[in-house]
């Protein structure tokens, strides 16, 4: 049933549609109204579910690693400075390969102290194991929340899932979203039964120390795993779309056809951008929707027909002078032997407001780049140049 | 697409009528999508809020600067803000205020029209929280959303008596409004 809902309500209902059975989670705006929506359910009796209060994002993530590795089907939220707290448990998460499902609500880091919304949060836990998808609607952090735990859950996977919404973009904006009955997504999502777990019947360690001739075989275990992940994240979206008819592939194309430049995002800076790009004959946008494993065969494909590309991107990766986004495609366009142009565009850092004369600008420097004149590798947009 | 911008201090409810403009125009069988500034949110201080509306998915996320509609819930902003900033020629300013809008002297080729909000909510509600006034009265002024589709969205938010308190709201400023036009 269609309703007009905030994202973080949008994402509080996939939470109790996937049945979830503990919920630790620590107050970060802008991802408060998540769990506060989600404790009302639990105290309301809507869901049967733990919810477990803790005293900081650290603590939180460590209960749901202890309610995963029992067997418990797990959510969390958080944000920002949240998220950077549970940067050491991050990895303990998905090195004993829980498959733990978390919302992050975007938001840009300290200091200066700032509450609204950029990437540079769930940007910088790119390596820590974690699947990442980052969404463009409501709707879409809906499915992706329901779609993360078949993904987590797929005994080929068995790693933990990040979902990522812009900070008060998504969570404070009210749209229509098509709610799911529970009949269809139980349909989609068999409970959790895992193949091993912690159980006082049949003790086991988890978690244990993992010496020199060890660690390494782990690793290359959970490397593999975000391998194999690529491909069950298209066949999850795909079995999903049979059933809700919605898919969103792990990557979107928008008018890349004929396109000579083309612009490339993530997250929901996207929806700006194609009603811009509507006004251009040759210019295209690719929304990179799985973030982590990076699916490099498909944003190669997505770019080959391109001149130049450009990364519109709200983090800005330090001392590389340009988004971390930017350098991941450049690493694509070199390992598939494409000689594509690509150009990085920092913008709504902190929560600036990207405008569409902002887009505008990065495809009038594109074409520039296009024609062959020199251009600035780095742009940022919207800066107050003034202030400097 | 139109779009509309709303002006309020923070515990007045700005937030709340953009949501409440987005439900109705949904229950219209419109696409909608309401946002607000995302302030640090201070009680009293000025804050934005935004809806948009139109015939399909609405998929930009930015704010809005051209605005086809300005809804004022506090008379005193206009002194501390230009709430006419952005204002399209031909686009409409609905404020909150006792006086008329040629007493205002609004420096715009907007067409502005005042309801005294403040005296309906008070009157009606008994507190001075004017948003679902407000929206009754932009219901008459713009007729982008119904009476029909505003009261759907009133008891759809609130419940008990505080929904048929503010749904009356809605009644009398949409009827106010009306005959004024």
């Amino acid at each position: 049933m269609k309703e007009m809902l905030h994202g973080s309500k949008a994402v509080a209902k996939a939470v109790k549609l996937c049945d979830v059975d503990v919920v630790a989670a620590y107050p970060i705006t802008p991802q408060t109204p998540i769990v506060e929506y989600i404790a009302q359910m639990v105290a309301d009796g809507e869901l049967g579910a733990e919810y477990i209060m803790v005293e900081s994002e650290h603590s939180a993530m460590s209960a749901c690693i202890g309610a995963s590795a029992t067997g418990a089907r797990t959510f969390t939220a958080t944000s920002s400075q949240g998220l950077a707290y549970m940067h050491e448990v991050l990895w303990i998460a998905s090195g004993m390969r829980l498959p733990i499902v978390m919302v992050n609500a975007n938001r840009a880091l300290s200091a200066p102290i700032n509450i609204w919304n950029d990437q540079s949060d769930s940007i910088s836990e790119r390596d820590s194991g974690w699947v990442q998808i980052y969404v463009e609607t409501n709707q879409e952090a809906l499915d992706s929340v329901i779609q993360a735990y078949r993904i987590a859950e797929d005994k080929e996977v068995l790693l933990p899932v990040m979902v990522c919404m812009d900070g008060f973009v998504l969570t404070h904006t009210m749209e229509p979203v098509d709610v799911p009955s529970q009949e269809k997504v139980n349909e989609f999502l068999p409970p959790f039964e895992p193949e091993v777990k912690l159980d006082p019947e049949q003790p086991m360690t988890m978690g244990a120390l993992g010496e020199p001739q060890w660690y390494m075989e782990f690793r290359k275990q959970q490397d593999e795993a975000m391998g194999r992940a690529l491909s069950r994240v298209k066949d999850v979206d795909e079995e999903f779309g049979r059933i809700f008819g919605r898919s969103y592939g792990v990557l979107e194309e928008y008018n890349t056809a004929n396109a000579e430049v083309v612009l490339l995002t993530i997250g929901s800076l996207a929806g700006t951008i194609k009603d811009v790009v509507d006004s251009y004959e040759d210019v295209g946008l690719v929304r990179l929707r799985l973030f982590r494993p990076l699916p490099e065969e498909d944003i190669a494909k997505a770019l080959e027909g391109a001149s130049v590309v450009g990364v519109l991107e709200k983090d800005i990766a330090l001392g590389l002078r340009e988004g971390a986004l930017c350098t991941e495609v450049k690493k694509v366009c070199y390992d598939h032997g494409l000689s594509t142009k690509v150009l990085s565009f920092v913008c709504g850092l902190g929560g600036r407001d990207v405008r569409m004369e902002d887009v505008e600008k990065a495809i009038e420097v594109c074409r520039r780049a296009a024609k062959g004149e020199k251009v600035s590798r780095t742009t940022w947009l919207g800066l107050r140049e003034a202030v400097l | 697409m139109k779009e509309i911008r709303f002006h309020g201090r923070g515990g007045q409810g700005a937030v709340t009528a953009a949501d409440l403009l987005a439900m109705a125009a949904f229950y219209e069988g419109r696409y909608s999508q309401s946002f607000p500034s995302f302030g640090t949110e201070r009680r009293g201080a000025p804050v934005l809020a935004f809806a948009r509306i139109a015939n399909s998915f609405i998929r930009r996320r930015s704010q809005i600067y051209s605005p086809d509609y300005v809804v004022v819930l506090d008379p005193s902003l206009i002194e501390v803000v230009d709430v006419t900033q952005g204002i399209r020629d031909d686009g409409k300013i609905l404020i909150n205020s006792e006086k008329s809008p040629d007493e205002l002297g609004l420096e715009t080729k907007a067409e502005v029209h005042t309801i005294n909000a403040t005296k309906i909510a008070l009157d009606v509600l008994g507190v001075p929280i004017v948003n679902t006034a407000m929206i009754g009265a932009f219901g008459a002024m713009s007729g982008e959303v119904s009476l029909e589709a505003i009261v759907k969205a009133v008891k759809n938010r609130f419940s008990g008596s505080l929904a048929e308190k503010n749904v009356r709201a809605v009644e009398v400023a949409y009827q106010k409004m009306e005959e004024r036009l």
